[in-house]
């Protein structure tokens, strides 16, 4: 069953119709339902470019946010080879909402580090939502030091609603969890490319995206809070997200102009979760366009064009 | 009418009325309710005589109480670009940062200077909770990079006193995008083999925590502040149960192992003097030579 969004009510009738009369027709063999459905589909997919044709941001966090959208596994599994898992952050536990391990991206050795969402109930609670502890990060600061140790370079895949707000979070240190992992990501002298594949909440985010060259899915989201949140405390009121999604300039359009991220790319019409065999090869060839500039690097150099670019944040307008 | 009315009202009156009392005069502490003079709370650095309470206190007094005799200069910071987003939510942003600046007399929330702290040149930086919050934004990254600039440039230390509820929303992404900047500066201090102390003062959450306050190499925290990433309403709405006692507090964050020392604001001056000399392997400090952080506060002050 499809997931349609708040948005795509229209479109999920249409859908909903076209499918009815198909499936209804195998039996029967029906050519006027046949024609009926074909003229369905035909409004239905004109419907889907005008709608995504107008986004709003405030429909973007939720595409981003669709729960059939390309996750980081599927990312792994599919773009990458003779995947490795790493597991545990050799002081606590193992965090799930943080997978990560060695791989080849075609035949190129390489660490990959990923935010987890999961895609049903049971996967969903075991990666926590893709809300890390102090664990998930402490793990990734493991895997990246482990690619700087044997110069492989790092790709992070983000889509995070945020760090997870608990109890025993908290008492382990989150905070330091989070600022340590972003230390580790201005630290290594090895390539660190980052794509914002769903969600980039806030200092969750950051801990694996403090990079090189951060590159955007055109739909997917990046923001200092959610816009949910963001209503709630500017607005006092939590309804307001529409808003506060639009003033928060969380787009990828939007930051790209103000420098903070380096390319987009674009996806297929309806989403990535509506084309995945088209969305991942799009990613695999930005990973290795940005990774063939710094083939010819030095490793002090490649390190110093991650500082340079974070210092550099802040001089342009939108 | 009588005398009474005529006499003893008025007098009556002017004792219990607040207009004849200057409100300015007492301060009432927000903890145990005692009402603090002036000029006690002003020599107890904003510290209750009665609880022990630490209060906020403004940047410009925690520096002349820091600085030996209270002279520091104040180091410029580049100014950043004004409200590139054009943030606006009930309010436009510009105008809130126009009135906020008008009130203060701050140009944001963070100031650093440059003075002697028990003879030995350090770099300050000074976080003002009443700017906003506190909150970083582009001008709180500008104000760690000149501090940290100013430390490279004279081989002094970088003491830094953190108050912030966050990151500053209205600059979204740009101030989310203070943390890895923040952090960049901080590791140019490492790399000199510069000592870089931290005092945590109350509150210090969200993304400041997580970025530049929580890697000092020493770190230090006022009693009773409160230190975290997500505040403890956010928590208790997430898991559904009331929180300990003292949750995310110094004492708390003492014992899990997540900083080296809760202490007192008048001790803190002698802690900074000892420590910043054994990291700089200066000669120790004479300590007859050093007043109270109390009596050099008011010295500085008349």
């Amino acid at each position: 069953m499809q997931h349609y969004l708040e948005f795509e009510k229209e479109l999920a009738t249409l859908e909903g119709k076209a499918t009815e009369l198909r499936s209804g027709n195998s039996s029967s063999g029906n050519p006027a339902d046949n024609r009926e459905a074909e003229k369905l589909e035909k409004k239905a997919s004109n419907l889907l470019k005008e709608l995504y044709n107008e986004l709003t941001p405030w429909h973007k966090c939720q595409i981003a946010r669709h729960p059939e959208r390309p996750h980081a596994s599927t990312y792994i599994e599919r773009l990458m080879s003779e995947f490795i898992p790493l597991s545990g952050d050799r002081k606590f536990s193992e965090d799930k909402a943080i997978i990560g391990g060695l791989a080849r991206l075609n035949d190129l050795p390489l660490v990959v580090i990923g935010h987890e969402k999961g895609n049903d109930t049971k996967s969903r609670i075991e990666h926590n939502f893709g809300m890390a502890r102090p664990e998930g990060y402490r793990k990734a600061t493991r895997l990246m030091e482990i690619a700087d140790r044997f110069s492989l370079p790092v790709i992070t895949l983000i889509d995070t609603p945020g760090a997870y707000p608990g109890k025993g979070a908290e008492e382990r240190g989150q905070a330091e969890a989070i600022a340590s992992s972003i230390e580790k990501c201005l630290q290594i002298k090895v390539p660190l490319i980052s794509v914002i594949i769903g969600e980039g909440g806030s200092g969750g985010a950051v801990a694996l995206a403090s990079s090189n060259k951060v590159i955007m899915l055109e739909h997917s989201i990046y923001s200092v809070i959610s816009p949910e949140g963001c209503a709630s405390i500017l607005w006092k009121n939590s309804d307001k997200m529409r808003e506060a999604a639009e003033a928060l300039r969380l787009t990828a359009k939007d930051l790209s102009k103000l420098g903070v991220i380096d390319e987009i790319i674009s996806e297929p019409i309806g989403g990535a979760h509506r084309n995945i065999d088209e969305i991942i090869p799009r990613v695999g060839i930005a990973i290795e366009r940005s990774l063939k500039k710094y083939h010819k690097q030095s490793p002090e150099a490649i390190l110093e064009d991650r500082r340079n670019k974070f210092l550099n944040i802040g001089k342009l307008r939108l | 009418m009588n005398w009474i009315s005529n006499y003893v009202r008025p007098k009556i009156n002017a004792i219990f009325s607040k207009k004849d009392t200057p409100e300015n005069l007492w301060t009432k502490c927000p903890s145990c309710g005692m009402m603090l003079f002036h000029r006690e709370v002003k020599d107890s650095l904003y510290v209750c005589n009665g609880c022990g309470h630490h209060m906020q206190i403004s940047s410009t007094e925690r520096l002349l109480s820091l600085f030996d005799g209270g002279i520091y200069s104040p180091i410029e910071t580049e100014d950043v670009l004004e409200d590139p987003l054009q943030f606006k939510d009930t309010k436009k942003y510009a105008e809130r940062i126009r009135e906020t600046r008008k009130i203060t007399g701050e140009k944001d929330a963070m100031v650093i200077s440059m003075g002697d702290i028990g003879k030995l040149k350090v770099t300050v930086a000074v976080q003002n909770f009443n700017f906003m919050g506190g909150s970083m934004g582009m001008a709180v990254g500008n104000s760690i990079i000149a501090g940290v600039n100013n430390s490279l440039k004279h081989k002094t230390p970088f003491v830094l006193f953190s108050a912030a509820g966050g990151a500053r929303m209205q600059e979204s992404i740009l101030s989310l995008m203070q943390m890895p900047r923040s952090i960049v500066a901080i590791q140019s201090l490492r790399e000199e083999k510069l000592p870089y102390v931290v005092v945590l003062t109350n509150p210090t959450t969200g993304g400041v925590t997580a970025s530049y306050a929580m890697l000092g190499d020493v770190t230090l925290a006022e009693p009773n502040a409160l230190i975290c990433f997500a505040g403890p309403r956010v928590i208790e709405q997430t898991i559904r149960e009331k929180l300990p006692e003292g949750f995310q507090k110094s004492e708390y964050l003492l014992e899990h192992g997540m900083i080296d020392q809760v202490i007192p604001r008048d001790k803190i001056k002698n802690e900074l003097i000892i420590l910043l000399h054994i990291l700089m392997k200066k000669p120790r400090a004479i300590r007859g030579n050093i007043k109270k952080a109390g009596e050099e506060k008011s010295s500085a002050l008349k």
